[in-house]
């Protein structure tokens, strides 16, 4: 790759006034991107802020609503992927699109061969491929089969494949989501030698440490706008988290202090050095314990992706961790579980606990089942259903009829299809048919969701009311007003690893948002 | 002992005639296949190939007319699976049995109507189908030269022209999957049509040219059945071979030497089935035929369940692709 | 209790609106399979213009001759037994999420299970006894053909739709030696001998003509009624059974059935051998209840087009007996082409058999997608804020 012209405009990419809808929702609302040639630039947001959607557009997977694109310049349409690479976009997406069973060579001819011969074009291609290997310092083994290679390098091989393509401006989407931190650095390191030689990067990602170590400029998003837009040495992280998650609490929930339940009783659950490395030998979570009480809700915040969701899903019964322990003290006795032994979902529910998924749409509810069909989900077992042997439909009538009135879930129809209910009422439902049995214990994941305002109040409202009856509660959310609302203690995670635990009462957003991004507390910590 | 040697020998020529069909529709079905589109429809398109072929080699006498009409009837049946599976995203499994039963029936009532021979087509004479080839010397001083002389006049000499093109095709297509362009992109589509597409190639594009040679390949294996093998066509003439060959190209995991050498496997197994017929084996007595004729699909199963390795279909196989955004 | 919300809520991940399901019953489950059908059905005329006859007048005879009470209808009956049969098999795997084309291979084994049954006890049981203990044999036999993939699929991962397909030939091999070799009664060896009269209970023809009632003699036998329980029982199993609640679940969302702490491999294997079962009771319609005898490829076929049935039914045990009757008409109705028509063969059945398996089910977008976009968008424009 030849360096650019002096006489080259100073911004390789200006998005102005981009605007995407999809039906009712406004994914990208009078965005305005500026990103200067040969500079690293930041994207970060929530989920749902819509970085992604922008990225997309930019490169032709959608077509904006309202707006206009100008590359190096010059005005631009992109109507799809082939445009972009033409106009010479490259992009790296957090799911590589690699075919595993090809050769590393192989996988970038493909599209770009040059000539029906593939001995022809693969010869002529390595010769090139070894200059801009050398040139960004981008090693890749180029006869690997792509399923033996590291994740680091399959993740080079995406950038060389940009770069083959003729990218000046490569877009890479949550780019350190599947590396170690070693592997991070290498990439970095490769992307600093890319911006050296007068490509643009744009890092589209949550990461909040990534934009301190590597970008130039930062642009924040969110809820589909942009917030802020700053140079990276003249901001810090916690600058960063606050304006990504937004002003400090606005939401008030009037609880009851807990005084009478928490602490003074044992612990319901009793997690200890809980572990799990994924089938890819990545840490998912590590090291994690700590203690949930009856009557007390304890919510695990943190930016999305840092093992939360397993964490979650491993209590649920629906993972396998790798190392440590819970024990569950809902019973009569104790029971503990481990590696060796894990529990699953019926036992869970076996011994009086509860699970609310963060995906609702594909566990918690069955789309094509009736209301009152995903009512009994996970209960359909219950002997109150089916007294004489087979499931009535006036029992299960009943029993939908029950759930809805204790959440008011609307429309009041039992035999309403599932996916023809609004978010916030399926999610009603759902809680409602978790807490029906009074759970012990209850896990929940992201409970508003795609949740309408008037749900939401309801559903705190209702998970208030079975803290007070004593059920304990692990909440797991990405927003932080929401934990900040419910939570009597606030456990933060980052990488894996739980941060802090701190009583709500003594935190400021800011402090979490410390957490959020701080390194791991010593192991010894467990209240 | 002469007698054992020959018939030994003529037993593996027949092995190669009846594994002749196989080959070439294996062949087609990897390639269908391999592209991500589950096609068990190779049966209909066998039968259609081999109704166009006699019929056209008996109307207009030239078995190589015959073959042309086979390969395009099975073309054109092809094309119907490919609408209903890569442009309306059907179900790839339902689609290609329905063509079954419509070939099957559509054969029939047009044999019956157009020739009321009872579905048969008009017997073919020998300038009408493809009549075996004697390799040079193979009739002269091969009968000199002792045990390989018997081996090159028997095996080697003496089939018909689709059965050595149908033993030079697994080497062909090979090369096509592992050194052409159009290889390379119908390898990524059966495995990552995500990675075809952000590529800028069609994956509809691909998978409808892919089909196009599965077509062509089971029309010639039909005409083969029906101009070379035999003299006419007849109801169902293939028998389920369709199906063998599918469990061919399972069993040879969807590579082409491996099918070509289950496809003799399972062409050696017929062949026996009536060399032995009724004769006592010393130790284990008679066999019956069902025996050989259950083999291919009991290997198959076998191998699916994962008893003699692992059988990993393309990854994408059987999904319709919709562009993921 | 007071509570304000910020509007802090982010934008909801992007996705492009999809079609809602706002879409009655009637239309999904009449209206396009009825134009898929029309669809085929012209198609079919086609072929029949092609061989020179009259697509009109040929249909005409198929309908007349298969819906005569005087004429076809009881056999058109007996067919569509067959075919309730096969095609609830089909219809329940479905619901778990399985393809069980093995219904041809279920129902030979079947086959297999009741002929040995009456052969070795027809000497010892009256007909009723031995009625039962056919309808035994049948359902545990084909159970047991379809257990075999459904094992091989939860335990090993062998995907059911090529195993059932192997088993189909293998079960037509099995058959085939036992025939010839085993329970024949000599000569070709295509055929068992006939099981006696006094195991035998009558056609319904014989059994109904003391009440009065006149039937065409035809091969209607009791299974018939056996049939109709079966698909009101497939329907009580699915609907008001924990274990066809399970079943369903598993077919609409595997990681919803883990969540409910269900096996998918149990439910996998115990799907597969209702499956199976119903698919074998074919066999005590044809084997004990028609023929009396075990006669090579007594399926005719039935297996398979138990697959175009459940499709066609859309996989409910009412659709079923409406499309088994449908099938079974053709089914008879082309037989009688032979009279009148003799150029035709009877086998046009198979055409029409696979053009509408391919415009039900593989071209189903063809016609379902434009059908369904025109009725919302004409019911929206009779309430424009939906």
């Amino acid at each position: 790759m030849t360096p650019l012209q002096s006489a080259d405009p100073a911004f390789a990419i200006e998005l102005q006034g981009i605007t995407k809808r999809f039906g009712t929702v406004t994914a990208n609302d009078q965005v305005d991107l500026q990103v200067a040639t040969g500079s690293i630039h930041g994207v970060v947001g929530e989920n749902g802020a819509g970085k992604s959607t922008l990225m997309s557009i930019l490169y032709g997977f959608y077509q904006a609503d309202e707006g206009s694109i100008r590359l190096h310049g010059r005005a631009a349409t992109i109507r799809n992927s082939a445009d972009a690479i033409s106009q010479g976009i490259g992009m790296v997406h957090q799911h590589f699109m690699l075919v595993g069973t090809l050769s590393a060579l192989d996988n970038i001819l493909l599209g770009a061969e040059g000539g029906w011969r593939l001995g022809d074009s693969r010869y002529r291609a390595r010769e090139r491929l070894r200059r801009l290997m050398d040139t960004y310092r981008l090693q890749v083994d180029l006869d690997a089969q792509v399923d033996d290679m590291p994740v680091g390098e399959q993740q080079r091989l995406e950038i060389l494949k940009a770069l083959y393509r003729g990218a000046r401006v490569l877009i890479l989407d949550e780019p350190t989501g599947v590396l170690t931190p070693q592997e991070a650095g290498q990439l970095f390191a490769i992307l600093r030698e890319l911006r050296d030689r007068q490509v643009t990067v744009i890092i589209i990602t949550h990461k909040l440490q990534e934009i301190m170590d590597v970008t130039d400029r930062v642009t924040v998003m969110r809820a589909g706008r942009v917030v802020a837009e700053r140079r990276t040495a003249e901001t810090r992280r916690e600058e960063l988290a606050e304006l990504m998650v937004g002003r400090p609490v606005l939401l008030q929930v009037d609880k009851h202090r807990p005084s009478e339940h928490a602490a003074s009783h044992a612990p319901v659950l009793s997690v200890r050095d809980l572990g799990l490395v994924d089938g890819r030998g990545c840490m998912r979570m590590a090291h994690v314990g700590f203690d949930l009480h009856p009557g007390e809700i304890l919510g695990v915040a943190g930016v999305s992706g840092n093992g939360q969701t397993e964490l979650l899903r491993t209590l649920a019964g629906l993972l396998q961790p790798t190392a440590g322990s819970m024990t569950l003290a809902t019973g009569n006795a104790p029971r503990t579980f481990t590696p060796q032994r894990w529990l699953d979902a019926d036992e869970l529910r076996g011994l009086g606990c509860a699970h609310v998924p963060e995906d609702r749409l594909s566990e918690a509810i069955v789309k094509n089942f009736s209301l009152q069909e995903s009512a009994v989900l996970g209960y359909q077992g219950d002997h109150a259903l089916a007294p004489r042997g087979w499931l009535s439909p006036r029992h299960l009538r009943r029993r939908a009829m029950q759930l809805i009135d204790a959440m008011d879930v609307r429309p009041a129809v039992p035999t309403l299809r599932t996916a023809d209910m609004s978010g916030g009422n399926q999610q009603k439902l759902v809680l409602a048919r978790e807490l029906a049995r009074r759970p012990r214990l209850l896990l929940v994941g992201q409970p508003t969701r795609g949740v309408d305002i008037g749900a939401i109040e309801r559903i705190y409202r209702e998970l208030i009311k079975a803290r007070d009856a004593g059920t304990a509660i692990l909440l797991v959310s990405v927003e932080l007003e929401e934990i900040f609302a419910l939570s009597d203690r606030i456990m933060v995670m980052n990488g894996g690893r739980v941060t802090g635990i701190v009583p709500t009462a003594a935190a400021t957003v800011r402090d979490i948002g410390l957490l959020m991004t701080a390194d791991a507390l010593p192991q010894d910590l467990t209240t | 002992m002469e007698d054992i040697w020959l018939m030994v020998l003529s037993t593996a020529a027949s092995a190669i005639r009846l594994a002749c069909p196989l080959v070439l529709a294996a062949m087609g079905g990897i390639l269908a296949e391999r592209s991500g589109i589950v096609d068990i429809g190779l049966e209909g398109k066998m039968l259609a190939g081999a109704f166009a072929a006699a019929t056209l080699a008996s109307q207009l006498g030239s078995p190589w007319l015959g073959l042309v009409g086979g390969m395009a009837a099975g073309v054109a049946l092809s094309m119907l699976h490919g609408v209903a599976t890569i442009r309306y995203r059907g179900d790839q499994v339902v689609s290609g049995m329905a063509l079954n039963f419509f070939a099957l029936g559509l054969t029939m009532v047009l044999g019956q109507a157009w020739f009321e021979q009872g579905g048969q087509t008009p017997a073919l004479d020998a300038a009408q189908r493809f009549t075996p080839i004697d390799l040079p010397g193979a009739e002269t001083w091969a009968r000199q030269v002792p045990v390989l002389g018997d081996f090159y006049r028997i095996v080697l000499s003496g089939h018909s022209v689709l059965v050595y093109a149908a033993f030079v095709l697994p080497a062909l297509i090979s090369f096509v999957l592992g050194h052409t362009r159009f290889g390379l992109r119908l390898r990524a589509a059966g495995e990552e049509p995500n990675a075809v597409d952000t590529a800028g190639v069609s994956v509809a594009g691909v998978r409808t040219l892919a089909l196009v040679a599965t077509g062509m390949l089971c029309g010639a294996a039909g005409a083969y059945i029906s101009t070379a093998q035999n003299a006419a066509f007849s109801r169902d003439m293939t028998a389920g071979s369709g199906y063998i060959a599918l469990a061919a190209v399972i069993f040879g995991k969807w590579r082409p030497q491996p099918v070509l050498g289950a496809c003799l496997l399972f062409g050696l197994l017929t062949a026996l089935e009536a060399r032995l017929q009724g004769q006592s084996l010393p130790g284990l007595g008679t066999i019956p035929p069902q025996v050989f004729q259950v083999l291919p699909y009991v290997l198959t199963v076998v191998l699916l369940a994962g008893f003699i390795g692992k059988a990993t279909p393309p990854k994408a196989l059987g999904r319709p692709y919709v562009k993921e955004r | 209790m007071s509570t304000t919300i910020s509007n802090g809520q982010g934008a909801l991940a992007p996705r492009p609106q999809r079609i809602a399901a706002r879409l009655p019953w009637w239309l999904t489950g009449l209206v396009v399979p009825a134009l898929q059908l029309a669809l085929a059905l012209g198609v079919a005329s086609l072929v029949v213009l092609l061989v020179g006859e009259s697509p009109l007048a040929t249909l005409r005879v198929m309908l007349t001759g298969a819906l005569d009470p005087a004429n076809g209808l009881a056999s058109t009956l007996y067919y569509a037994t067959s075919l309730t049969f096969t095609g609830l098999a089909v219809a329940v795997a479905f619901h778990a999420g399985l393809f069980n084309i093995g219904g041809e291979g279920q129902a030979y084994v079947a086959g297999l299970g009741v002929a040995l049954a009456c052969l070795w006890l027809d000497g010892r049981l009256g007909a009723p006894a031995m009625f039962c203990v056919a309808v035994v044999a049948a359902t545990a036999a084909g159970a047991f053909w379809a257990w075999i993939p459904g094992y091989l699929q939860a335990r090993r991962g062998a995907h059911v739709v090529v195993s059932t397909i192997m088993f189909n030939y293998i079960a037509a091999g099995l058959l085939n030696y036992m025939l010839v070799s085993a329970i024949g009664s000599g000569g070709m060896g295509t055929e068992t001998r006939s099981f006696a009269p006094s195991a035998m209970l009558p056609k319904l023809h014989e059994a109904l003509a003391p009440l009065g009632i006149v039937l065409a003699p035809s091969f209607l036998n009791i299974a018939m009624l056996l049939a109709l329980l079966c698909a009101a029982g497939v329907w009580w199993l699915l609907w008001r059974t924990r274990l066809g609640y399970a079943l369903r679940l598993l077919g609409q969302s595997p990681r919803a059935a883990r969540y409910a702490g269900l096996s998918a491999a149990s439910l996998t294997i115990t799907a597969m051998l209702i499956s199976g079962g119903l698919a074998g009771l074919m066999a005590v319609n044809d084997v004990y209840g028609a023929q009396g005898r075990l006669v090579l490829n007594f399926t005719g076929g039935m297996g398979f087009l138990g697959v175009a049935v459940a499709l066609m039914g859309r996989n409910h045990p009412a659709g079923v007996l409406a499309a088994a009757l449908l099938f079974g008409a053709l089914y008879q109705g082309s037989t009688d082409l032979q009279l009148d028509f003799p150029r035709i063969s009877p086998e046009l059945i198979l055409v029409i058999q696979g053009l509408v398996v391919f415009f039900v089910a593989a071209l189903d977008r063809l016609v379902r997608e434009p059908v369904e976009r025109g009725y919302l968008a004409w019911s929206n424009r009779q309430r424009p804020d939906a």
